[in-house]
């Protein structure tokens, strides 16, 4: 019997939508905890992969006292397979640019900014021309709020928060201590929102349509929809706006090429599942009664069985090693000794219980990292010595 | 005034000379003089009266803030997971072979420099490579060697 998949397309984010100014005007018309509460009862949580809740971060925002306030727009998107943010500032801007404003109304911001990765710099000029377009129809309906471009230098830890404020203001990203959260003590210490690209534009989509429309969509504790990048082993890479929710067998019965081996779920710092664990997986936030739910950036990587989930390891820990900001020592030694370890079993100069060895590495890493891309090393370095370590030894 | 004071001062004074102005200060440079010398960053200190170290520590950490020579066409090819996949590294060997530099190098006429970069987000159309700004994906051994002669046949 065939297998029925039941991956639900959605077609919000990308929709070609000409009245943004009407939206705009419309949802400055209401009170800014309407809003706020819009939001709070959409469960919308923000889609960079870390999945706190929207609402609550405007609202925490709008609560602390300042004069000075800033919106940011996260847009240095560097995770390993993704690239969905690209393809939004691309194709819809305006609905990035709508969000940060209503946001700026919010929140009592009259600045945002959009951090801009350094590889993306060819998006910059047509970006600036929506803006100049954009900025024209604030002054006329008298919203103070302006929008600037930053452009990031190639740094994938920029795109931790604090570490892209950090680059903001002119020194190397590293990334702060938390608390305080920026919600507080954001850009120049001062309280911020930050959002990802795609969290603004599923907030664009509840101030048109409605907090109902959002949630009616996905599962329990996982609700709307996520684009996903969906790239390697596949014939149709691209990008996808899918229900949360759908588990990863349906994906992959959607995306896979007959000979999948396993999947990357969130990109070098999420984790691999391997095909006897597809149908007990399922892709949203945690909080899933059965089975384990994985959230994702969106970064959605297919591996067939001609490939070596070795030189799969080997690439991500090369990269985290070169990408790690080298301020924690956990982080910056670790990544190093992870990526010599696995080399010299493979090469036998050690024996195949020193992977133990560093998985405890990991754990510690987990632990002790100042920021998430230490923490998270331990997610695809686990994931995948754990399923394949055979490949791993020979 | 030397050319390269000049633009200092013309950035500063198009940017700020406040802290957070140092970094489109100094992607100004880049983008001119394609890297910033150790009289770049010290002009810029003075220009916009940060510690000289501090510049220095910025500019080292951002990869794309190149502090040694190099040429006029950066060639950056993705190395990550998909475009390691699809066959960068065939790219490489391509490039190398046709400018006669390995990784890393920039040719004696200082018109090309090669260089390995992270993720660049276009995974679904690996193998991706930036010249400078520009993005081509997709690339195979044949369609890079007509692309550079492109770069090549330009301002001879």
């Amino acid at each position: 019997m065939a297998y029925s998949y039941q991956l639900k397309r959605v077609d919000f984010i990308f929709r070609n939508e000409n009245d943004w100014e009407k939206v705009l005007s419309n949802t400055i018309k209401k009170k800014p905890d309407e809003i706020i509460n819009e939001l709070i009862s959409s469960e919308l949580k923000g889609r960079g992969g870390a999945g706190f809740p929207t609402g609550l971060k405007w609202k925490l925002t709008a609560e602390s006292k300042s004069k000075e306030k800033y919106v940011i727009c996260n847009a240095d998107e560097g995770e390993p397979g993704t690239f969905k943010d690209r393809e939004i500032l691309t194709k819809v801007p305006y609905k990035v640019l709508t969000a940060m404003a209503v946001c700026g109304y919010v929140t009592g911001a009259k600045e945002g900014f959009i951090y801009l990765r350094g590889e993306y710099k060819f998006l910059e000029e047509e970006l600036n021309k929506t803006i100049d377009e954009f900025q024209y129809y604030c002054q006329e309906i008298n919203l103070d709020f302006k929008i600037k471009i930053f452009m990031g230098s190639g740094a994938y830890i920029c795109g931790e928060e604090t570490a892209l404020m950090e680059s903001m203001e002119g020194r190397r990203g590293e990334p702060r201590n938390k608390p305080p959260f920026p919600t507080q003590a954001g850009y120049r210490k001062k309280p911020t929102v930050i959002n990802n690209v795609e969290t603004l534009v599923h907030t664009w989509t509840i101030f048109k349509y409605g907090a109902k429309k959002f949630y009616d969509l996905g599962v329990q504790y996982s609700r709307g929809t996520k684009l996903f990048s969906v790239s390697g082993d596949t014939p149709k890479p691209g990008i996808y706006e899918l229900e949360l929710g759908m588990s990863l067998q349906d994906f992959v019965y959607e995306f896979g090429d007959g000979d999948t081996k396993a999947v990357q779920v969130g990109g070098a710092s999420g984790f691999l599942v391997p095909r006897k664990k597809f149908k007990d997986t399922a892709i949203g936030y945690e909080g899933k009664l059965v089975g384990i739910s994985l959230p994702t950036g969106g970064s959605m990587m297919l591996f067939n069985s001609s490939r070596s989930m070795f030189n799969v390891l080997d690439n991500y820990l090369e990269f985290f090693r070169e990408e790690s900001c080298g301020q924690c020592t956990p982080c910056r030694v670790g990544c190093q000794q992870l990526l010599l370890g696995i080399k010299a079993v493979k090469r036998g100069e050690k024996p195949a219980s020193y992977l133990d060895k560093l998985l405890k590495l990991t754990e510690t890493m987990q632990l002790t990292a100042k920021c998430g891309l230490g923490q998270s090393v331990a997610n695809s370095f686990s994931s995948i010595v754990e399923n394949f370590r055979e490949e791993m030894i020979y | 005034m030397n050319p390269i004071k000049s633009l200092i001062k013309d950035l500063a004074d198009l940017h700020g000379r406040h802290r957070e102005n140092l970094l489109p200060v100094m992607q100004g440079v880049v983008q001119k003089e394609k890297f910033l010398s150790e009289y770049s960053m010290i002009e810029i200190a003075r220009e916009m009266d940060i510690p000289a170290a501090e510049v220095f520590g910025t500019a080292t950490f951002y990869s794309f803030l190149e502090t040694k020579p190099a040429g006029k066409y950066i060639i950056r090819i993705c190395k990550t997971i998909t475009c390691a996949m699809k066959g960068k590294n065939q790219l490489l060997f391509a490039i190398q072979d046709m400018l006669k530099i390995k990784t890393g190098e920039t040719t004696p006429d200082k018109r090309f420099t090669l260089l390995e970069t992270n993720c660049l987000g276009w995974c679904h159309k690996a193998p991706a490579m930036l010249i400078n700004d520009d993005v081509y994906t997709e690339v195979t051994p044949e369609k890079v060697r007509e692309i550079l002669t492109n770069y090549m046949k330009e301002n001879i």
